[in-house]
């Protein structure tokens, strides 16, 4: 036999190749809301520094549904429950702030994101534990939790420490960085970002990317998945506690269009609805380019019934665009 | 120490059931330190199960598994592992959607280690490339290297060598000398007989269940292999299929078929890593195409099935231009693809009489009322042509890999065809499948169809051939009249050397 053991190196796509697929979508997006911009301050006439805040304190809620949706998908689930779980803590914090000091505040804050965490990190234990597909089972909490949250406040009401408003509505010192901007920052870096290079982030990429070649490769699945949902519920509790600041009354009706607009903004961010592919900074930016978007609609004044139809027409044609892309870069 | 009379690894009547179904009724296996040992049976004798047992992945419902004396208990794979027994399994374990790097750090295994055992095997990965952008056989390898660096006791392979070529498998034998000369053990799960006489210390044979056997396996004992993995009934009808390689392909035929009018001709065709090959695919003939892998032959396959759009060259198919540019011009004009994945063909989740027909709907013209009765007398042919085993026919899933096998062909049968492409027909399939594809293929040439047949063994040609091509970097190296095709020759070609002596 003459087979010669020659050495083979297997060379892949050149690197600058390879980190335009893994972060091209992510840059694009962020691309995307700046170009916004020039149009956005064509029409607005209010001072800038005024817009960008009004902007950041808009996009808070959805910035923090939109990075509970993105882990979740990542790990190969969805949770249709996200907004509706929003509402029971905006309208739990409304009823029971409105007499408390801002330091009392602050620590029923926390107790609500412990309890956020539970909530979600139930469902997803339902959902390992029957194997019933995770759609059903948030499907099926959207309308318990909207339950829940008219039994606790039947009509809008309720109200928080004007403090504690101040955490969403205020600016970092004079520095005229909004702090619902730092808010949203702070959670990607101080919670996701080490999450992401550990392995408990690898491994929430790793089953929503093929549970089989994960579990084979040691990781628990279950435990990973339910791991996902617990870290979703620390992004609906400040969800739901960015509601309450931002409007500073609880309404039981308040979290209705953040489930579906988060999983917009999870498309939009480049999270593979499939699981395994995208990452949280992407998502923050198209959590932001669809609240402008609404901005700048509202600013010209197309009917907000219309609004929702151009809304939905501009997800769709940038998905598709950004499909064409990869391809493109894929070949 | 463990005593020499100890071995390794001692399972004793294990059993493994999935609701009714009995995958591992009771196998005693024994494996001694430093041997390489075969595990060898027919698809569904219980191989795979038996190494999922062993290794954690499902719990045995009985029996006892001991390693150096002392029962275990692996409960994960990764436990496993800390207890000396390292799996490749048979789908990579390794994340798609993760870098190289990526998944060594979640299995906690040590980068340095990882790229020192590829070195040791003259392959060079670049880690920082996305697994799902790997080419599946360096993924096996990747596999292999990172359960080394654990430096098992036993080291358990479950048909690596099948997704491999002929020089990647090589590498993976060498690993094994290594791995005796180091006083560890191998089990090897193979359907390659040859090379289980070739690597093996031992062989334990598994059939419907059970071990039926544990011989020592020489150079030429096949045979004997095959008739204990087989039992009594079917050796037989393996004696039959082996007259095929002997009298029936007489060099008449071969000259018969040169002078028969070509079905599908290609010219000087340029796609993907392809740079110009011709060939003319002649009525009753298979043509076989040898090939390591990456050489061109899938995107071969995919531009004559329609898959991929040509860069250059031309295609006839019976003389007329031919430029498919989906799948369905390619089945309308009956030139048709078994490929090497056959999930990818089939329809897992529906019945075997629909997986038939489908391709039978392509056309408008017979859309609209089905006729049942010809639908029924066709599927009852093809069934009947290729012996599927009809019994788990709800759910195409649940067949064996050879039955489901024999549906990707059976339904070319039903619908007909012209020319017939076959990619790796036979790949992951037992010795007795297999011979009932090497003697329908060529039942299907006498009777006039044109067969393209690419195999990732090379020990297929000469039996199905009437000619072969080598391929090697994209361009055909030689021709070879199929019986002339033996593995050495074949191996010459294929690396793209000159042939000592023109046998075509």
């Amino acid at each position: 036999m003459a087979a010669p053991a020659a050495a083979l190196e297997f060379r892949g796509a050149a690197p600058w190749r390879r980190a335009l697929r893994l972060h091209g979508w992510t840059i694009a997006v962020w691309l995307v809301l700046l170009a916004m911009v020039p149009y956005w301050r064509s029409l607005s006439e209010g001072d800038f520094k005024f817009d960008v805040r009004s902007l950041a304190i808009d996009g808070l809620p959805l910035c923090f549904a939109a990075m509970a949706q993105a882990v979740v998908v990542i790990s190969g689930g969805i949770d249709l429950s996200i907004g509706s779980l929003m509402g029971v803590i905006n309208v739990l914090s409304a009823r029971e702030m409105v007499d408390m000091s801002f330091r009392q505040a602050l620590a029923f804050s926390l107790l609500l994101i412990v309890l956020t965490m539970l909530a979600s990190g139930f469902t997803g234990l339902v959902i390992t534990l029957t194997r019933i597909p995770d759609i059903v089972v948030t499907l099926g909490m959207l309308f318990v939790w909207l339950g829940v949250a008219l039994w606790i406040m039947e009509i809008p009401g309720g109200g928080v420490p004007l403090d504690f408003s101040n955490l969403a509505l205020g600016d970092v010192g004079s520095s005229g960085i909004p702090n619902a901007t730092v808010a949203v920052f702070a959670a990607l870096v101080l919670v996701w970002v080490p999450l992401r290079w550990l392995r408990p982030g690898l491994a929430i990429y790793a089953v929503g990317s093929n549970r089989n070649s994960a579990y084979l490769s040691g990781i628990g699945v279950s435990r990973t998945r339910v791991g996902a949902y617990l870290l979703a519920g620390l992004f609906t509790g400040l969800g739901g506690l960015s509601l309450s600041a931002s409007s500073a009354i609880g309404d039981p009706n308040s979290g209705a269009t953040y489930t579906l607009n988060s999983v917009a903004a999870v498309v939009l961010g480049g999270v593979s609805l499939l699981g395994g592919v995208g990452g949280l900074f992407g998502v923050i930016a198209a959590a932001y380019v669809l609240t402008l978007s609404k901005i700048i609609l509202l600013l010209r004044g197309t009917d907000p019934n219309y609004a929702n139809v151009y809304q939905g027409a501009l997800i769709i044609l940038v998905v598709i665009l950004g499909g064409l892309l990869t391809r493109k870069t894929r070949s | 120490m463990s005593d020499e009379a100890t071995p390794l690894l001692e399972a004793r009547g294990v059993a493994k059931h999935y609701g009714p179904v009995v995958a591992v009724r009771a196998v005693d296996l024994s494996v001694s330190a430093g041997e390489v040992h075969a595990l060898l049976g027919a698809n569904g004798a219980g191989k795979s199960t038996l190494v999922k047992c062993l290794t954690g992945v499902v719990r045995p419902d009985g029996g006892t598994i001991s390693m150096n004396g002392r029962e275990v208990r692996a409960r994960s794979p990764m436990h496993a592992a800390r207890l000396g027994l390292s799996p490749v399994f048979q789908d990579p374990a390794l994340v798609p959607d993760l870098t190289v790097a990526q998944n060594l750090r979640l299995t906690g295994s040590s980068v340095d280690a990882v790229r020192s055992q590829l070195g040791a095997m003259d392959l060079k990965v670049s880690f920082r490339e996305l697994v799902g952008d790997l080419p599946l056989p360096i993924l096996r390898m990747l596999d292999l290297a990172r359960a080394l660096t654990h430096d098992p006791q036993l080291l358990i392979l479950d048909e690596i060598t099948a997704a491999l070529p002929s020089d990647l498998a090589a590498r993976v034998f060498d690993v094994m000398r290594d791995r005796r000369e180091r006083g560890r053990s191998v089990l090897f799960i193979t359907h390659r007989l040859a090379e289980v006489t070739a690597t093996c210390d031992r062989a334990t044979i598994l059939r419907d269940g059970q071990d039926v056997g544990t011989t020592i396996p020489e150079e030429g004992g096949e045979a004997r292999i095959v008739e204990i993995m087989l039992g009594p009934e079917a050796a037989r009808a393996e004696a039959k299929a082996s007259q095929l390689d002997e009298g029936e392909l007489p060099e008449a035929a071969v000259t018969a078929a040169a002078e028969a009018p070509a079905v599908l001709e290609a010219d000087d065709l340029h796609v993907g890593g392809v740079h110009g090959i011709s060939f003319a695919l002649r009525r009753g003939e298979v043509l076989g195409l040898a090939a390591l892998e990456g050489q061109g032959q899938d995107e071969l396959f995919e531009a004559l099935s329609g898959q991929r759009k040509l860069a250059a060259g031309e295609l006839r198919v019976a003389g007329k231009a031919f430029r498919p540019r989906h799948p369905y011009d390619a089945v309308r004009r009956q030139v048709v693809l078994v490929p090497p994945d056959r999930l990818r063909a089939l329809l897992p989740q529906r019945s075997v009489r629909e997986n038939l027909v489908a391709p039978l709907y392509n056309s408008p013209r017979r859309w609209g009322p089905i006729n049942m009765r010809d639908e029924g007398r066709r599927v009852r042919g093809a069934v009947d042509a290729l012996q599927i085993d009809m019994r788990a026919a709800r759910q195409v899933r649940r067949l064996s890999g050879g039955n489901q096998q024999k549906v990707t062909i059976a339904r070319w049968l039903a619908s007909g065809f012209a020319a017939l492409l076959c990619n790796d027909p036979t790949r992951g399939i037992d010795v007795g499948t297999k011979l009932q594809v090497y003697a329908l293929l060529r039942e299907l040439a006498a009777d006039g169809a044109a067969i393209l047949f690419f195999s990732s063994e090379l020990a297929e040609f000469p039996l199905v051939c009437d000619r072969v091509l080598t391929i090697y970097g994209g361009r055909v190296t030689a021709e070879l009249a199929g019986p002339a095709a033996d593995e050495a020759t074949l191996l010459q070609a294929m690396h793209g050397l000159e042939l000592d002596e023109a046998v075509a």
